[in-house]
Parts: C-alpha cells; sequence; structure tokens
C-alpha cells in the first residue's frame, strides 16, 4: 500500500501566541509536530507493519505530505524518525495566510499526483482547530470519507478500509473501497517515541521541498479574510478561598452574589 | 432583502436550541430559510419539531441516503439547496459533522467557510475566539457565500415562536458522495440532564473525583446542571467519553462552569477557557486552572460539594 500522511507543523500548545496584521505570529514562538497529528502517522506505521511492513523491501510505503514555511522541516525530521519512509513539503511565500479551502485543494492535488491509496489525518490541528481539511480533501479528490475514526482496519487484498467514528452524534461503523481519506482521533493509539535508530535514519530521509507550481493546484485567494484580531481582556484575577469547613457556603454566596443560582 | 440559509440541527429526531440560534444569527442578516434533512418519511415529523426560532421557510429533503451515507450525502444535498438560493450566508452548528459537512460544501461551491464564530453580525462578518479565547479575530468572506459554523450556545436565541411554510424538495446525491457506506449506528447515551454543549450550567470532575462522581452528579443536579469531565476521569473509564470536556472532547460556553478535581491541561482548558464564569474546587492551590477561577476553593471535593450542593437546594426553596 502507498500510504500518505498528512502533517502540519504549529505553534506549541502552551507558547503564547500572537496575531500580527491578521495572521499568526509564526516567527516568534516555537514550533513543533501538531500533536494530533502524530497518531496518525503512529497510524499509519501500525497498519503498513500489520500489513507487511515499511522498511526497504517492505509491501508499503509511509510518505508524510506537509505544507508550510520551510521550517517545517523539523516537524518532519520528527514524524520520519519515527518510521515514515519519506516527506513532501510544498512551501512557497504564495502560501502565507492560506485558508483551508486553498490548503485542502493544494494538498489534495499532491495525493492525487502521488498515487495513493489511503490518506491518513489528524482530526484537528491545533492551531487553527477547524476540523476541516480531511473531509474538504476527501470532497476534492472523489474519495470515501473516513473521519473522526477511534479503529481502522484495512484489508489491502480487498482494498478496503472500515473504521469506527466517534463523534458527538454517536458511533458510527463506516466501511469503503480505497482510495480513501482518513482522519484518527487521539484515542487510538499511543504514539512511539522515536528511537536512536530512528532519528539517526532519519537524517538521511528525503524531504521532497516543492513549490507552488509543481502541485498543479489553481491558485486561488484565500476565500475567507482576517479583518482584525486583537488579545482580549485577561480575566481579573478572582477570589480563591481555603476550605476551612465552610467552604462549600461560601461557594454558594459566591453563586449568589452573580445570580448564577 | 437577502436570503440566509441554515441547516437545521436535530439530536434523535427533535431539533435542538443551535437551530433557534443559528436562526437568531441569520435574521439579522436576512429571511431565514431552514434545511431539513430526513431519513425517508421522516420529514414531516422532523420539521414539525422546529417550533422556535425566526424561521420563514423549512425546505425538507428525505433520502435514506443522509443514514447510509453520512456527512458526503448531506453535504451533496445542502450544496444543491445553496446553489439555487444563493444565500448571503450558509449557517451550520459547530460540531465535528455540522463542521465537515460545510467543509466539503464549501469546496464544492468554492466559497470561502469560517468554523467556530460565537457571533455572526448583519454585514456576515464572523466572531472567533482564537488560541484558547485568547484573542479575538473577526473574519470575513469577501464575495459568495460565507460559510459560516456557529459554536452552540454562544449566541443568545432569540425563541420567537416559528411558523414557517413547509417546502419539500429532492436532491440528487451523487455517486461519490455514496463511497463510504455507514453500517451501524449507536447514538450517544443520553441521561436525564442537558445537553453538555447547550447547558446554562457545566460541573465537572476530574482525576480528584477518583472514580466516584456521586458529589459531582449531586451538585449538578441541584443546579440543573450538565456534568463533564476530563479526560483522565474518561480514560479511566469512569465517565462516558461523550462527556469529555476539551480540545479532543467538547467546547462548552457555560454561564458557569464548576472544575473538581480538574488540574487544568492546556487541553482541558481549550474546552472550557470561553465560560462566563469559571469555579475551581482543587486540594492543590498550586493547580494551573486557579489561574481561570473566578472563584477557588482550596480543599477537597468532597467535602467542599456536599454542604454546597444543601446551600444550592435551600438558596432555590
Ligand atoms: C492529544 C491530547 C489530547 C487531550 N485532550 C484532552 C481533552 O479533550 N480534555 C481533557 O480534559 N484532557 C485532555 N488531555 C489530557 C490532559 O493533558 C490532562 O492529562 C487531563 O486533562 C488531566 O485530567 P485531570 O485534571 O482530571 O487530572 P490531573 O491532572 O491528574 O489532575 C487531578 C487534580 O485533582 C486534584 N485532586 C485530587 N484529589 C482531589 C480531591 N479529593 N479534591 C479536590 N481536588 C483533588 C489534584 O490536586 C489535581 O490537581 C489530552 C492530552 C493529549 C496528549
Ligand atoms: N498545512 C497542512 N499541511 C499538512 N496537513 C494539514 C495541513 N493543514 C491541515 N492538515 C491536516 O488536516 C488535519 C485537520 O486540520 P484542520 O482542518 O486545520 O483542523 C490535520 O490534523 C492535518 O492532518
Amino acid at each position: 500500500m502507498k500510504i500518505a500522511v498528512c502533517v502540519k507543523q504549529v505553534p506549541d500548545s502552551w507558547a503564547q501566541k500572537k496575531m500580527v496584521g491578521g495572521l499568526l505570529d509564526r516567527a516568534n514562538v516555537d514550533a513543533v509536530l501538531n500533536d494530533l497529528d502524530e497518531y496518525a502517522v503512529e497510524e499509519a506505521l501500525r497498519i503498513a507493519e500489520a500489513h507487511g511492513g515499511n522498511e526497504e523491501g517492505g509491501a508499503n510505503t509511509v510518505t508524510l505530505i506537509s505544507m508550510g514555511p520551510e521550517r517545517a522541516t523539523e516537524a518532519l525530521r520528527k514524524a520520519l524518525s519515527m518510521g515514515a519512509n519519506d516527506a513532501i513539503l510544498i512551501s512557497d511565500p504564495v502560501f502565507v495566510g492560506a485558508d483551508a479551502l486553498l490548503t485542502a485543494n493544494v494538498l489534495a492535488n499532491v495525493i492525487e499526483k502521488g498515487g495513493f491509496d489511503i490518506v491518513i489525518c489528524g482530526t484537528e490541528s491545533t492551531d487553527a482547530r477547524m476540523s476541516v481539511v480531511p473531509a474538504m480533501m476527501s470532497e476534492k479528490l472523489g474519495w470515501a470519507q473516513l473521519t473522526f475514526a477511534s479503529k481502522v482496519e484495512v484489508d489491502p487484498g480487498a482494498k478496503k478500509t472500515s473504521i469506527t467514528r466517534v463523534t458527538e452524534s454517536g458511533v458510527d461503523e463506516i466501511f469503503a473501497q480505497f482510495p480513501c481519506v482518513i482522519s484518527v482521533v487521539e484515542k487510538i493509539n499511543e504514539p512511539r517515541y522515536p528511537s536512536f535508530k530512528g532519528i539517526m535514519a532519519a537524517k538521511k530521509k528525503v524531504i521532497d521541498i516543492q513549490g507552488f507550481a509543481s502541485t498543479g493546484a489553481e491558485l486561488t485567494q484565500s476565500w475567507s479574510v482576517v479583518v482584525d484580531a486583537a488579545p482580549r481582556p485577561t480575566r481579573a484575577a478572582g477570589v480563591v478561598i481555603t476550605d476551612d469547613g465552610n467552604g462549600g457556603v461560601k461557594l454558594v454566596d459566591f453563586l449568589g452574589e452573580k445570580k448564577l443560582i | 432583502m437577502s436570503t440566509v440559509l441554515i441547516l437545521a440541527d436535530f439530536v434523535g429526531e427533535k431539533a435542538t436550541k443551535s437551530t433557534v440560534e443559528l436562526a437568531t444569527a441569520g435574521a439579522g442578516i436576512g429571511e431565514v430559510t431552514a434545511l431539513v434533512l430526513a431519513p425517508a418519511g421522516k420529514g414531516a415529523a422532523l420539521a414539525a419539531t422546529i417550533t422556535q426560532g425566526a424561521i420563514a421557510k423549512v425546505i425538507v429533503i428525505e433520502s435514506d441516503d443522509f443514514i447510509q451515507h453520512g456527512v458526503a450525502a448531506s453535504a451533496d444535498a445542502l450544496a444543491h439547496v445553496t446553489d439555487q438560493l444563493k444565500p448571503a450566508a450558509l449557517l451550520i452548528a459547530s460540531h465535528a459533522f455540522g463542521k465537515e459537512v460545510a467543509g466539503r460544501v464549501a469546496m464544492k461551491l468554492v466559497c470561502g467557510i469560517i468554523t467556530d464564530a460565537v457571533d455572526v453580525a448583519p454585514d456576515c462578518t464572523a466572531t472567533q475566539l482564537v488560541f484558547g479565547g485568547s484573542t479575538t479575530v473577526h473574519s470575513k468572506v469577501p464575495q459568495g457565500t460565507a460559510i459560516i459554523t456557529v459554536r452552540p450556545n454562544t449566541i443568545t436565541a432569540d425563541f420567537v415562536a416559528a411558523n414557517p411554510v413547509i417546502e419539500n424538495a429532492t436532491a440528487q446525491i451523487s455517486d461519490v458522495a455514496k463511497k463510504a457506506t455507514v453500517t451501524s449506528t449507536q447514538p450517544p447515551v443520553k441521561g436525564g440532564r442537558p445537553e453538555l454543549t447547550e447547558a446554562n450550567i457545566v460541573v465537572s470532575g476530574g482525576r480528584g473525583t477518583n472514580g466516584d462522581f456521586g458529589a459531582v452528579e449531586a451538585f449538578a443536579d441541584s443546579l440543573g446542571a450538565a456534568v463533564g469531565a476530563s479526560r483522565a476521569a474518561t480514560d479511566a473509564g469512569w465517565y462516558p467519553h461523550s462527556h469529555q470536556v476539551g480540545q479532543t472532547g467538547k467546547t462548552v460556553s457555560p454561564q458557569l462552569y464548576v472544575a473538581c478535581g480538574i488540574s487544568g491541561a492546556i487541553q482541558h482548558r481549550a474546552g472550557m477557557q470561553t465560560s462566563k464564569n469559571i469555579v475551581v474546587i482543587n486540594k492543590d492551590p498550586e493547580a494551573p486552572l486557579f489561574e481561570l477561577a473566578d472563584f477557588g476553593v482550596v480543599g477537597d471535593l468532597f467535602a467542599v460539594l456536599p454542604p454546597a450542593t444543601e446551600g444550592v437546594k435551600a438558596h432555590k426553596a
């Protein structure tokens, strides 16, 4: 199987984030591999390992695909050190401020050209938090959508995938033929830590950096634009008391004063 | 006058409060049409549950494809109606299903998409709270239909009586949309308490409950609140996953959020940070969640909650 995994480099969740001129100030924060995408990488590796491996001469390959600035190679190295085979980074100044529509279009074009059987994504990038890119890629590609999976089973012989989809609307069992776009929730597995051997091997793996022209996508403007962004007033410091036996009563007094009861 | 299309939101076979919130936001922009996507034979019954909200017209499309092929089939029908009406805005509830349907329609019709709005202005400018609620962003779709998903419980719903004209329609579901097949569906387990994302008050328990949610539930019930949980609690199997609050659970914005025995990891904060009032009960005075508390009690939740529960009951009596 040819498996693609879409991974994004995002600002560290712990970092103070700032908007500058309608864009996230990515230059001045630590950047990491989107932690929800680690589950996608892990799931791809597990699927490959269960069906003939992805080592040299194995039956499968796991290719990372990312769109972002050149420094996203750092995040790709991490995912390569977990065991992915190679990576494609689409990086071009024209993508600065790209919205979901443009991102999904570009990624879908690269995936289409790559001839993959399945694509695996995280459910959400921790910076944009949209949870739409996998569904939008599936629409663009005309491939089956198998998203929010807490369990994935692949049958390479029959070219069939089944998932358990878990959302607030309940639990669904869904199946489809290849090719398909999968996204996985964080409950699905425990991502491995890169081994020393993995880290050394990753240094030699290929990251193919491509500009916009080679993606074959049509350049659209971003269809949604940020008008303005402003920090919200920080929450006024609250009252913290120590329970001396009256904590519960004082809590009720607070709720009463605030007219919450 | 411009038209606004909303995708009517249902839990089970009942229109939700989100439907009324979408109608409220939509009525600020133009005349609201609601689309009901129903299994065959269920359209009239579902539409009949839309009793509130400023909705002028309801369009009903029936097809079992919505059940069998989920998101993709619903997006096909919604895109078809959107393309016919060319509304100024298409408003959809912000949850996994709503966002994915919105994304597919945006891709099909090449429209801009904005997710998780907490407000929508009459000129279709959407307000979002990003980076854990630390930043307010206003976004716009400069041309065409603005596809906006609206976070439940953030717009004050106008519960006017709805008296819409009902119209039946059909839509062709493409073969591409039928590529994924749903073989079974289990609705979420529903207790007697309010829906987490719709509740005015949420009381949540974490690892500090040590598996005993009795005190948390009793306090919640005294307040008429929904019960939430941290991932530590859902992972341990102490509370159903559908009640998890946080980055990979639900995002809630109630009037009051009470966190009991929850430390305040960034992933938990991501789901509750925009609550209007936050109360924290934790044994550890250093617990990071105290930074967000309007009122905090350093103490054992099993000692604090029972008298608080009695106090609330006495207050209400
Ligand atoms: C990819 C990813 C996604 C995640 N998504 C989520 C998510 O959506 N939601 C989420 O909640 N977490 C999520 N997490 C987990 C998160 O990082 C924390 O591990 C989790 O929130 C901790 O839960 P907790 O606060 O209940 O437990 P702990 O951090 O162990 O805190 C328990 C607290 O209870 C207090 N306590 C103990 N006993 C008592 C008592 N008797 N009375 C009062 N206080 C007491 C302790 O002092 C402590 O502060 C995610 C993690 C990852 C990696
Ligand atoms: N720029 C990107 N490059 C690669 N993958 C992405 C990118 N943006 C989003 N994705 C994938 O889509 C998923 C959902 O992202 P989002 O819709 O932005 O929340 C992520 O977990 C990634 O797997």
